[in-house]
């Protein structure tokens, strides 16, 4: 595994803790298809959430949130719903968020933004 | 404050439509989007407004920025909006705090670090802020001076954002923009010229001060080298200065004339000469252009004098395009975004050959056209274009005598004293013409000429038999009464008297022109 995997592994931990910790439950991680990978699924209540994780060390090359293009919000579409297909789930209220991970200085600065477009 | 609005100007024409800008931040990813209708060129300030608040230390959010641009309707142009949309997006941000904000409007375009850069067309654009009741208004500094023409609102010039934010109490550092070495002024030698340096066209002379007394159109056909182009280069050193209100609207179109950089600190208080190569096209004259209309020459020469030289060789529909600002004084041009109107209330003179080799109507040498080439030549200049021109002189050589006449004779006219005549005329006129809404001879509409104005029947016999005997149009006939008017008030006359109005008759010249040469 390289070094920007294992980043990516560690920071998509976090945001999984991070997402328990605030009462959610999560139910998927790195769920993959031919269109591409979901990197949490967890339900909040009765809203399944789908996030997508973005981790950096530094800001150098801009914001974790400036990595989430609205090509890969297409793809998410897209994968929300391989995603309920392969698990035979419909009529169910759907949500879209970007988590953030910032690894500065040995701390962690994790930002969650909710039903995002 | 996730919400924050400010105000802008866009100009279509000279016509400034006050614009709201409102911007708002949402918990989105980041993006910046900009709506009400912008174009390619307006579309481009959300990278130049990111870049521009990030190297001023004072980035937006990284969160979802949307910024609406209201009327929605109206469209929208060009990097005025830079400032506004940066002002607004950073308090909806709550990187300032500042409630005066949405009472001010701010004008300019950003660089990428930050500076603010010139405009075109700030003139008219704080005008419309002005009568859109705000008292303060924030400009590129390098556009104050222009900005500061308009009394009775308070204008603050900036050289970079980091001055716009500290101005509502941020305490972001300033940062300083080296100052580049602005646009010279215009017109830095001024030629002095007089028209002394006319050498004994005594009548030519005086029919150029009948025009600029009623501001009455002029043509002038004469062989090469009589001195056509030096008597209308002098044509604006016998008209009175301009008044403020004149001042502020050709100061405004030269303002938004892209063709000649910023306009000084100074109003153009004298009438704008303009003397447009013949090979000018329709649109180079009255206006147009990608996007919005910008200003033709037509414009420019607003409360002055736009001069044709050699007239015959213009394209036809470049000179065919003049008629409808000839007769309204303003100009409309459409195009897809939107009518621009202009105003073009200029003094047409025209100088044409009488033929091709020029040498009709001189004495001593032999004009070697045929009949048919000089007929063809003349009658470029189309009937209706004529009918509008009130004054048409020819210009002769000068025989030995007249010039040997001319060199003795001390009186002869100098600007200084034309000027004084045509004031003192103006003033005659005005005491009629005023209560009548009007300034000048050659604004008033026929029907008043031929009701209120109209000189008694006995007075207006000859003209009227030529008008039965189809020797002059009706429209001819209104412009004799017009230039009959200047010449009696030259005579410091309220009242035309037959002798007038033969003058003006014999200053109309033919209608067909071919006929004189």
């Amino acid at each position: 595994m390289n070094k920007n995997k294992s980043v990516g592994k560690y920071g998509e931990d976090r945001a999984s803790e991070f997402l328990e910790r605030n009462g959610y439950q999560v139910i998927d991680r790195n769920w993959r298809c031919n269109v591409g990978e979901i990197d949490i699924v967890a339900r909040d209540s009765d809203c399944l959430v789908f996030a997508e994780v973005k981790t950096r060390t530094r800001v150098g090359f801009g914001h974790p949130f400036e990595a989430i293009t609205s090509a890969k919000m297409q793809t998410m579409r897209k994968l929300v719903g391989e995603w309920c297909r392969a698990h035979q789930i419909a009529s169910v209220q759907v949500r879209l968020d970007a988590i953030s991970v910032l690894l500065t200085g040995g701390r962690v600065h994790i930002e969650h933004l909710k039903q995002v477009y | 404050m996730q919400l924050a609005k400010t105000y802008c100007v866009s100009l279509i024409g000279l016509a400034g439509t006050l614009i709201e800008v409102e911007a708002d931040i949402s918990s989105n990813l980041p993006g910046f989007t900009l709506v009400g209708l912008p174009d390619a060129s307006l579309s481009e300030a959300t990278a130049r407004v990111r870049a521009a608040t990030a190297n001023s230390k004072m980035p937006l959010p990284n969160r979802k920025v949307t910024v609406n641009l209201s009327p929605a309707a109206v469209p929208k142009f060009g990097s005025i909006f830079d400032l506004a949309i940066a002002v607004s997006a950073l308090a909806a941000a709550e990187k300032i705090n500042d409630p005066e904000i949405s009472e001010t409007v701010y004008l300019g375009e950003l660089g990428l670090d930050g500076s603010v850069r010139a405009i075109n067309g700030v003139l008219p654009a704080v005008l419309a802020a002005k009568r859109h009741g705000f008292s303060r208004v924030v400009v590129p500094q390098a556009n104050l001076a222009e900005a500061t023409l308009v009394n009775d609102i308070e204008c603050i010039g900036v050289s970079h954002l980091t001055q716009v934010l500290r101005m509502h109490g941020s305490e972001i550092d300033e940062i300083r923009v080296s100052e580049r070495s602005r646009v010279s002024e215009p017109g830095g030698k001024q030629q002095t010229i007089d028209l002394a340096d006319i050498q004994g066209q005594d009548s030519a002379v005086n029919a150029m001060v009948i025009a600029a007394t009623g501001g009455h159109h002029l043509l002038m056909v004469g062989p090469p080298g009589v001195g056509k182009t030096m008597m209308a280069e002098r044509m604006t050193t016998i008209l009175p200065d301009l008044t403020l209100e004149q001042s502020l609207e050709t100061t405004a179109i030269h303002s938004v004339a892209r063709v000649r950089g910023q306009v000084g600190a100074n109003l153009i208080s004298r009438p704008p000469f303009e003397s447009p190569h013949h090979t000018a096209s329709a649109s180079a004259l009255v206006g147009g252009g990608v996007g919005v209309p910008s200003p033709g020459i037509i414009s420019m020469s607003h409360n002055g004098i736009l001069f044709l030289d050699e007239a015959p060789e213009f394209q036809s529909p470049a000179l065919e395009s003049l008629r409808q600002a000839l007769e309204s004084g303003t100009i409309s041009i459409a195009r897809s975004i939107g009518v621009a109107r202009y105003p073009a209330r200029f003094q047409l003179v025209m100088a044409a050959n009488p033929c091709p080799c020029g040498m009709a109507l001189t004495a001593n040498r032999n004009c070697v056209c045929t009949a048919k080439a000089k007929l063809k030549y003349l009658n470029r200049l189309s009937g209706p274009l004529l009918d509008r021109v009130d004054i048409r002189i020819q210009v002769r050589n000068l025989n030995q005598a007249q010039i040997s006449m001319a060199q003795q004779d001390s009186q002869c006219m100098t600007s200084a004293k034309a000027k004084e005549i045509v004031i003192a005329a103006r003033e005659i006129l005005k005491s009629r013409l005023v209560p009548l809404g009007y300034e000048l001879v050659s604004h008033v509409p026929p029907t008043l000429l031929r009701s209120t104005l109209r000189p008694p029947k006995s007075v207006t016999a000859i003209i009227d038999s030529a008008l039965q005997r189809g020797l002059v149009s009706m429209r001819g006939y209104d412009r004799c009464l017009r230039v009959a008017l200047s010449i009696a008030a030259m005579d410091g006359r309220d009242e035309i008297c037959s002798a007038d109005l033969d003058q003006s008759f014999l200053l109309r010249g033919p209608d067909q022109l071919a006929s004189a040469a």
